[in-house]
């Protein structure tokens, strides 16, 4: 929340140019997507089954702490991979463009609670069209946070620090909770609606298969290291959510970035739509590997800009849209890990209080929607 | 419990170990070309032809079946990092010591698939493949005469059969522009030295092109042949009205490597249901080329209405067959072949 508005220096031809900047920046990568880029998600996928047998391999033998340690790092690793570098991107059909339909938006399914189909609708369709937008995107705050000085108050937001971090540890039921919209769909009336019976049968038989997976089946072929390996898929679903929960909070959280309401995106042009994205997403920046591991969403800003680009893109595009940020007068968020993940926990703490002080008019909402 | 049954157990087992993934998707890190697997092959080897053309030398999968002499096979090449498909004759006879099969490509001017076979495919990739179709064949019981006439990179098939089976009496009569055209011109010489067939070169740079009609000038006893035809439309639509006003079209084959396209109208917009998207159409682009450029995931193989690998449920709405103009409407049941149909007016298709 600004007392400023960030975009009053920008005209609406301004802003319309802005987007076509941007149009011209996306179909540069579209017109040069090929080889390179195929090569590479073949590569990262070749990579992430072998270290997934491999750390599963390891772990049948459990009872030895060593092979615990490494099994469950790999797992942990393998996971992270599959659910961010491939799944989350994948499912945005970043990858469509090969025609391979084995790695395709339509056919993947990935390992995660909520079954590809809901989430697709969810995340593709609400998340990144109503970015940001309180009451609209359920990433924000996932509907159990209050997440900007404009929501009213309420008692129960003084536990929201709690709420967040129950939420990061598990994650993924949290998120397949909010793909069946839960909190709307729990009333009487709706609740008995056959489409949503039939959505929660999905989720439920594909929580069946991956908890079998997992606390079952792998821990059975441990033998005697029965108990150790089930601590070992337990750690590493944990480590995953911890991992995805601080990767998703650090794109849209810390501090700089904006929220809008529901009215200011009616009506929105290409440009002012552009510029909804870069306000309200922020970046971590980090070495490669940093980048690998949060599936390039530590690139959020490049990747709410353009969802369907592949994302070993991202990086490479970076440099061009942070110069249109500094041309437009606008501040491209963007820090550490530890400093964004600060950022945004201080913001959960913060806003679990009343505001204190005097209320300050939110230009940037009134802006976007003029 | 009986072994199959059993192994279903097994590999309901596997996959739960897996699950989300099938136990196939790891092991195609392993073997791509194992028996159980998704058809592949792998490229062994590249040799040219001519300045454009190659043979490519594949390794096909253990699931391989074996072809007919004269069939195509369909495969699945990514160029630039996008998968596309096409048909080409299999070049090799059926009992090729190594297990191996060839295809012998000639680059068409911009054509994707084609250019980058003949020159820039390496050995050692991994393509796709299906199991080789068609019946532009060698009967198993063998004709006494034969005629192959064939023009440009339409010698392929017929190739493949003189390959297969030494036959007791062949002519060859094949087009090319010049000379150095001429794909399999060494070993066609051979050939014809060892007495094995009778080969007529025509390069139409210098000589003009075959007029069918002069046909008995340079084979007097073609009627009598058992004819096998490949090569442009041109001479191929001229080659079945001669057999047919000779009252013996039965013994003429062809093959054609392109569609006939006769009827266009007008199009209409077209909706894939399964990838939710809808776009407009005109009435002469096949539903195919449509979808891809829409970045809907449309299986294909020869993109001409033979081998039905692009068939599709039409659930709404009308499209044309663009080789008959006849309109098609949807009912329950009703597929279509998206390489040779474009919409007639609004329709939606299960892609
Ligand atoms: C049953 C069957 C067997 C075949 N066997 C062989 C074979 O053995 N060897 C072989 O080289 N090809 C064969 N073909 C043709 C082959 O499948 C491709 O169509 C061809 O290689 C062109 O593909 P491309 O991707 O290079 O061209 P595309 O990128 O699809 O097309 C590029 C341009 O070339 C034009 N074009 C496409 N095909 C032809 C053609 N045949 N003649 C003239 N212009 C064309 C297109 O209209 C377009 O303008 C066969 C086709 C069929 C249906
Ligand atoms: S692609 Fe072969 S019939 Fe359509």
């Amino acid at each position: 929340m600004t007392a400023i508005d960030p975009t009053a220096h920008l005209s609406d031809q301004q802003i319309e140019q802005l987007g076509r900047e941007l149009d011209a920046l996306r179909d540069e990568v579209i017109s040069s997507r090929g080889e390179r880029d195929a090569a590479y998600i073949r590569k990262v996928i070749s990579v992430q089954r072998k270290l997934e047998m491999t750390s599963r391999g390891v772990l049948l033998f459990s009872l030895f702490p060593p092979a615990w340690l490494i099994g469950t790092a790999g797992l942990s690793v393998a996971k992270i991979l599959e659910n961010m570098e491939i799944g989350h991107n994948v499912l945005h059909g970043q990858w469509d463009w090969m025609r391979d339909p084995k790695i395709h938006s339509t056919s993947w399914e990935w390992d995660h609670v909520s079954p590809a189909a809901q989430w697709k609708h969810s995340h593709n369709e609400l998340h990144h069209t109503y970015t940001n937008v309180i009451g609209k995107d359920n990433d924000l705050g996932y509907g159990i946070m209050r997440v900007d000085e404009d929501q009213k108050w309420q008692p129960f937001h003084l536990g929201q620090p709690l709420w967040n971090f129950v939420n990061a540890c598990f994650f993924e039921y949290g998120i397949a909770a909010y793909d069946l919209e839960l909190g709307r769909n729990l009333h009487k009336r709706r609740r008995n609606s056959p489409e949503f019976r039939a959505r929660v049968r999905e989720v439920g038989k594909k929580i069946r298969k991956q908890v079998l997976k997992d606390y079952v089946i792998h821990p059975l072929l441990s033998g005697p290291s029965f108990l150790t390996t089930l601590a070992a898929t337990f750690t590493a679903n944990l480590v995953r959510n911890l991992w995805s929960h601080s990767v998703i909070m650090c794109g849209h959280f810390p501090e700089g970035v904006q929220t809008f309401e529901r009215r200011s995106i009616v009506g929105e042009t290409r440009g002012q739509w552009y510029l909804r994205q870069m306000l309200g997403s922020a970046n971590i920046s980090g070495g490669k590997l940093l980048h690998i591991m949060t599936g390039n969403l530590s690139h959020q800003i490049e990747h709410h800009l353009f969802p369907d680009l592949p994302s070993n893109r991202y990086g490479e595009i970076a440099p061009k849209v942070q110069e249109l940020f500094e041309r437009y007068g606008l501040e491209y968020v963007t820090g550490s890990l530890p400093k964004q993940l600060f950022s945004a926990w201080r913001k959960v703490f913060r806003l679990s209080l009343p505001n204190r002080g005097v209320k300050t008019p939110d230009l940037a909402k009134e802006r976007i929607a003029a | 419990m009986t072994s199959v049954a059993l192994r279903t157990r097994a590999l309901r087992l596997l996959e739960m170990v897996t699950t989300p993934l099938l136990p196939s998707d790891y092991l195609d890190l392993v073997d791509p070309l194992r028996a159980g697997a998704a058809l592949r092959g792998r490229i062994e080897a590249i040799h040219p032809e001519t300045s454009d053309a190659a043979t490519v030398v594949i390794k096909p999968g253990r699931g391989w079946k074996g072809h007919v002499a004269g069939q195509y096979v369909r495969v699945g090449v990514d160029v630039d990092g996008v998968r596309l498909w096409r048909a080409y004759s299999v070049t090799s006879p059926t009992n090729r010591a190594d297990g191996r099969i060839t295809i012998t490509v000639k680059a068409m001017p911009d054509g994707k698939v084609s250019n980058h076979l003949v020159r820039r495919a390496k050995p050692g990739t991994v393509i796709q493949l299906h199991q080789a179709d068609g019946d532009f064949v060698l009967p198993a019981i063998r004709p006494a005469k034969v005629l192959y006439l064939t023009a440009g990179s339409g010698i392929t098939p017929a190739m493949g059969m003189v390959r297969e089976a030494e036959l007791a009496d062949v002519v060859m009569l094949h087009s090319a522009p010049t000379e150095a055209d001429v794909i399999f011109r060494n070993d066609l010489h051979d050939l014809a030295a060892d007495k094995a067939l009778r080969l007529i070169e025509l390069h139409t740079d210098t000589d003009g092109m075959l007029d069918i009609a002069r046909l008995d000038e340079h084979v007097p006893d073609w009627a009598e042949r058992e004819t096998w035809a490949c090569g442009p439309a041109g001479m191929l639509d001229a080659a079945e009205e001669h057999w047919a006003r000779h009252g013996i079209a039965d013994r003429l084959h062809t093959e054609r490597f392109r569609p006939n396209v006769l009827v266009t109208g007008e199009g209409g917009a077209v909706t894939f249901t399964a990838t939710d998207r809808t776009v407009e159409a005109d009435g002469s682009t096949p539903l195919l080329d449509v979808g891809e450029q829409a970045g809907v995931l449309m299986p294909s193989g020869c993109r001409m209405g033979i081998c039905f690998g692009c068939v599709t449920p039409l659930r709404a709405g009308a499209v044309r067959d663009l080789r008959t103009g006849e309109v098609i409407t949807a009912e329950p049941g009703v597929l279509i072949q998206t390489c040779v149909s474009a919409a007639a007016g609004a329709c939606e298709i299960e892609r």
